[in-house]
Parts: C-alpha cells; sequence; structure tokens
C-alpha cells in the first residue's frame, strides 16, 4: 500500500463518520419530533377531551363510541352554567379571594422580608430560624386550633378568616414568599440605602422608592403565585365556608357534579364548561405573564 | 475638666452607636411585626393549642376533658381506618412521586434542544399543570367513566376491556396516581429539570464527548450526578407534598370505593370537621407531622451517600 493511499484513507474515515453522523442526527431529529409529538397528544388529549365535551350537545355527551369535534358547537353551554347555579357569583367570590390575597401577600410578605434584609436586631437570625421552619411545618397541624379561634370570634362561613392572614405573613405560601423576597433583597446592592441614608431618608423612603422598585421582578413572581394559589385553593374554602353564595369556584364547582342527584339528566357538558372557566384565568395568566410565570414555578419548586 | 472632656469624648461615640443600635433594632422589629404576630397567631399558638387538645376530648360543644394519651393509643389500637389511611397515602407517595420525578426528567432531557419547536412541545407538556387541581379532578371522573370515558374507549380500540376505574376498588388508586402524574410530570419539576440541565457547564459534556464516551454514558457519568440536588429536592418535596393528597381524593372518589382512596388527610378532615372529634383529630394530625419531619429527616441523611454537589467534597 502507497503510502499516499494511506493518507486518503486516513482521511476518509472521518468524512465517513461525519456523514454517518448527519444521516444519524436527520433520522434522529425525525424521532424526536414523532416522539415528542406523540407524547404532547398524550398531555394534551384530557385537556382537550374536557374542552370538546363542554361544547357538545347532551345526546351527543352521552353518544358511544365518543367522538372529539362536536357536530354541532354548543356555545349555549357557556351561557346555560350561569344560570344553573350562582357561577357569577363564584367568580365573583374567587377573585376577591385572590385579590387580597395578592394585595396582602405581597405587602407583608416584602415589609417583612425588607425587615429580615435590611436590619440588625437582637434574635433576628433565631427568628428567621423559625420563619424557614414553618416552610415546611403542613398547615393541616395549625388548621384546626385556627379553625376554633376563628369559630371563637364568629368568623366561620364568612371570607375573613381566608383573607386576614394574608396581611399578616400568611396565608398559603406567605412564609415562603417573604423567604424569596428577603433572598432577593440580599442581592440589592446596599451602597444604594446607605447614600439615601446620607441624604437622610427614612427607612420607610428606603424600601419604597429604592427597594421596591428594584424588585419587580420578584414582586411579580410572588403575585403570580399568590394568585395561583388562593385561585386553586379548596381546603381553606371547604372548611371554613357552608352558605352556597359564599363559596369560590373551587366549591362551587362541585355543584355541577350534585345537579343529577336534583333529579336532571347527567350534565357533564356544563360540568366542563365551568371547569374550563376555573382553569381559563390561569392559563390567561401563563400566556401573557409566561416569563414571570416560569420563574415563579421554579423557584416554587423549593417549596413544593 | 480636661479630664472630664476626654471621657465624653470617648463616651459620646459608642453611647451614639449603641442608641442607633437600638433604634435600628426597633425598626427591624416594626418592619417585622406583621410577620411576627402572624406567625405567634397562626401558627406558634395554634400549634401549642393542637398539642394540648391531642390529649383531650372535644367536640366544641362541652369543653376540652384531659384524657392524657388516650386518643394516640386509640388511633394505634382501636381506629380500624388509621393504619389503612396510612399505609395507602404512604403507598400513593412512594409510587407517585418516583414515578414522576422520573417522567419529568425524562421530559427535560427530551425537550432540552434547541430545535423549531420546542417551546411548543414544552408549552403541551406544560399545559396540565396549569389547569386547577378541582378542575382536573373532575375531568378525569369524567375521563375515566367506565361506560362512556375516554380512557376506556381507548382501550377498546387495542382490545383491552376498562376497568371501572374511580368505582372499583382496586382500580380507583391506579387512577389517582395517573391523574396526579398528568398533572405533574410536565409541571414545577420539569422546569426545574430544565433550569438544572442548562446549568451543566458545556465544557464538561464536550470533553467526554470528545473523549468517546456514548450518550448514555454522558447522562450516567455528567447529567445524572451534575442534577442530583434538584432531584434531590425534588424527591423531598414530591413525597412531602404527596403525603397531603387530599382534595383531588375527596372530589374524584371522597375516599371510596370502600375506602380504596382514604388518604390520610381524608380522615382527618372527616373526624375534624364532619364527626367534630377535635382532640383525635389534633392528635392524628401530629402523627401526620412526626411523619412529615422523618420523611425529612431520612431523606436529607439519605442525600449524603447519593447527591452531588459541585464544590463540596464528598464524605
Amino acid at each position: 500500500m502507497s503510502e499516499q493511499a494511506a493518507i486518503r484513507q486516513a482521511a476518509a474515515v472521518p468524512a465517513l463518520r461525519t456523514r454517518r453522523r448527519a444521516t444519524q442526527g436527520r433520522m434522529g431529529k425525525v424521532l424526536w419530533y414523532l416522539g415528542a409529538g406523540v407524547l404532547a397528544c398524550v398531555f394534551l388529549a384530557p385537556a382537550l377531551w374536557g374542552l370538546s365535551s363542554s361544547l357538545k350537545d347532551i345526546r351527543e355527551v352521552i353518544t358511544y363510541p365518543p367522538y372529539l369535534i362536536p357536530h354541532s358547537i354548543q356555545w349555549n353551554n357557556y351561557l346555560e352554567i350561569w344560570h344553573r347555579v350562582p357561577l357569577g357569583r363564584f367568580v365573583w367570590n374567587s377573585l376577591l379571594l385572590a385579590a387580597f390575597g395578592v394585595v396582602g401577600q405581597t405587602i407583608s410578605a416584602s415589609a417583612v422580608a425588607f425587615g429580615f434584609a435590611r436590619f440588625r436586631f437582637p434574635g433576628r437570625d433565631a427568628l428567621f430560624l423559625l420563619l424557614l421552619s414553618t416552610l415546611v411545618l403542613p398547615q393541616e397541624v395549625t388548621m384546626i386550633p385556627t379553625f376554633l379561634m376563628f369559630n371563637a370570634v364568629g368568623w366561620v362561613d364568612t371570607l375573613k378568616p381566608l383573607i386576614v392572614p394574608n396581611f399578616f405573613g400568611g396565608g398559603p405560601g406567605g412564609a415562603f414568599f417573604i423567604f424569596l423576597l428577603r433572598q432577593f433583597f440580599l442581592t440589592l446592592p446596599r451602597e444604594l440605602d446607605e447614600a439615601a441614608i446620607l441624604d437622610g431618608a427614612s427607612s420607610w423612603t428606603i424600601f419604597w422608592r429604592i427597594v421596591l422598585p428594584l424588585s419587580r421582578p420578584a414582586l411579580g413572581t410572588v403575585a403570580i403565585l399568590s394568585f395561583l394559589y388562593h385561585w386553586n385553593d379548596f381546603l381553606g374554602p371547604l372548611i371554613y365556608l357552608s352558605s352556597t353564595e359564599k363559596f369560590p369556584l373551587a366549591l362551587g364547582l362541585r355543584y355541577f357534579q350534585q345537579l343529577p342527584a336534583e333529579g336532571g339528566p347527567p350534565q357533564q357538558q356544563l360540568l366542563m364548561a365551568a371547569a374550563v372557566v376555573m382553569a381559563l384565568p390561569v392559563i390567561a395568566l401563563f400566556l401573557f405573564a409566561q416569563r414571570l410565570f416560569v420563574q415563579g414555578i421554579v423557584s416554587s419548586g423549593l417549596k413544593g | 475638666m480636661s479630664a472630664r472632656t476626654a471621657q465624653s469624648q470617648v463616651q459620646t461615640p459608642t453611647r451614639a452607636r449603641s442608641r442607633r443600635r437600638r433604634r435600628e433594632g426597633l425598626q427591624g422589629y416594626l418592619w417585622i411585626s406583621p410577620w411576627l404576630i402572624g406567625v405567634l397567631l397562626f401558627t406558634v399558638g395554634p400549634m401549642l393549642a393542637s398539642l394540648f387538645l391531642s390529649f383531650t376530648q372535644y367536640n366544641i360543644v362541652a369543653s376540652p376533658r384531659w384524657i392524657g394519651a388516650t386518643n394516640y393509643i386509640n388511633a394505634f389500637t382501636k381506629d380500624r381506618l388509621f393504619w389503612g389511611s396510612l399505609g395507602r397515602t404512604l403507598l400513593f407517595a412512594l409510587i407517585s412521586v418516583p414515578l414522576s420525578s422520573i417522567g419529568s426528567l425524562g421530559a427535560a432531557l427530551l425537550l432540552n434542544r434547541t430545535w423549531r419547536g420546542t417551546s411548543f412541545f414544552r408549552a403541551c407538556f406544560f399545559l396540565p399543570s396549569l389547569i386547577p387541581l378541582v378542575a382536573s379532578a373532575l375531568l378525569w371522573r369524567w375521563i375515566f367513566d367506565p361506560r362512556l370515558g375516554l380512557l376506556n374507549y381507548i382501550l377498546s380500540l387495542v382490545g383491552i376491556k376498562g376497568p371501572g376505574w374511580f368505582s372499583s376498588a382496586e382500580w380507583a388508586m391506579p387512577g389517582i396516581i395517573i391523574m396526579s402524574l398528568w398533572g405533574t410530570i410536565g409541571g414545577s419539576q420539569m422546569l426545574i429539570f430544565l433550569a438544572g440541565l442548562q446549568g451543566i457547564p458545556r465544557e464538561l459534556t464536550e470533553a467526554a464527548e470528545v473523549d468517546g464516551a456514548s450518550r448514555w454514558r454522558r447522562l450516567w457519568a455528567i447529567t445524572l450526578p451534575m442534577l442530583s440536588p434538584t432531584l434531590f429536592f425534588n424527591l423531598v418535596l414530591g413525597i412531602i407534598g404527596a403525603l397531603k393528597v387530599f382534595s383531588v381524593a375527596y372530589i374524584a372518589t371522597e375516599g371510596g370505593p370502600n375506602y380504596a382512596t382514604w388518604f390520610y388527610l381524608l380522615h382527618l378532615y372527616y373526624q375534624a370537621f364532619r364527626f367534630f372529634e377535635m382532640g383525635y383529630a389534633s392528635a392524628l394530625a401530629w402523627i401526620f407531622f412526626a411523619v412529615v419531619i422523618c420523611f425529612t429527616i431520612l431523606q436529607v441523611r439519605l442525600s449524603k451517600r447519593w447527591v452531588y454537589y459541585e464544590g463540596a467534597g464528598r464524605e
């Protein structure tokens, strides 16, 4: 074998390898799209099925075998749900709870986080440790005495037990929000504070004019998570509320489940329509604030 | 005279500093006061109260009567549903959490690309986790409907006669697990894994590739060890979260059929808010708390064995 041939052969091997790699890459890509597509369908199918059921006529709903696309789209279902049960009331209550939750938790958590991040005081570290340990404390342990307490002051069957704790660093996720904001405040340069102090600024001014404006992304994350936790909360309303006109959506949806018990035919399409109404604001929030939303979900993973 | 001046010159700065310290401390307490009040009123106080109540018999109407450890003894020896509900809850957590962690990891590995359409696929995987639990429980009741549901129809297409799901004592639990997997695989865990994958330095994988390590080898030797802290967090939080399974079962099956999905918190809820056995329910709550703490400690211990923290020496 000549030297030349050997060189040619040596050069050909990598070329062959890259070519094989390229075809492998293309095959891999096709397989990837196929696999990801199938899995995406698996994930989407239940939701699409619910959506399709919500747009069907009652006879279509109970037709077997089932099919995905309704023969005639019944937008009417989405009108009927508002008449059948006080759905408007439920939506209003949910919005009310979520609004108070977001406002209360964002204000109280940012103030408390500011206190922990910017001041030195005796017992601070111990108190912060207490805060951290409440993160793992299951709410169920304190649920019963808290209920008894609110019962004693006559707040059961009002929205107050679900609203007031939010203003005191409590409510769903409350301790976590303090932790999150405190970590964020610690990353803000202290030089800004010190410059402001030299100019005679009070701690309130520093909080309101410097720290909060610099923390918009973190505050947005907290607000979004707080909205989600309140909108989805089921156990709290279940324990405290008993009259229908005070129910949020999470409790109210169960009314559609009970409609057949009132003697009517099964109303699966209405139940699904109501479920879509409950899911829609969350999906809309995700679409409009995707980046903050994902950030929030990732950071809340630390809490679960 | 001159001695006094010198003294006051020494004292003034320290006194001023200590006054400033005191002021700072007071302000600090002022800023955290909402939480301080809240934690005393809604956490520490109630915890002590529930510990006390757990040693009493209390039904709200009559005042609490001290009965010692009877509630705990009854839970462990007399309550027919106690061990069952605890075991069922542990079973649910130990099956669903590893499955969802593996699923999320797989999904993250699959979707950790920059190809066209990746973000669309991510959104598809993520969508189920956006659906509120209550809505998803109602949706799955309909999908699992033995006669008209989507799932049994699909199974019938491949020649399988689907089970009764939520109306069958055997299949209700698998049903709940499937439902929870649907909502968790593409959710926060997947996003956390994706963030973790992006945090792996490229040099590592590239160096391994140059050395001729196969894809599997790279996954086992680089990706998984680098992800192990993430995986660990997901497992701890996942298991603690799964122990709290409640609303899904409350809505979808109401603990049935024949107590097949009667989870621990369902039991606690019924004792407290249906039968108003507040003392007994408090004991159940404290047992639950102990179980959660045990899991947390156990996992922190175990983590030292298999979690790799970058920059930290191994023990």
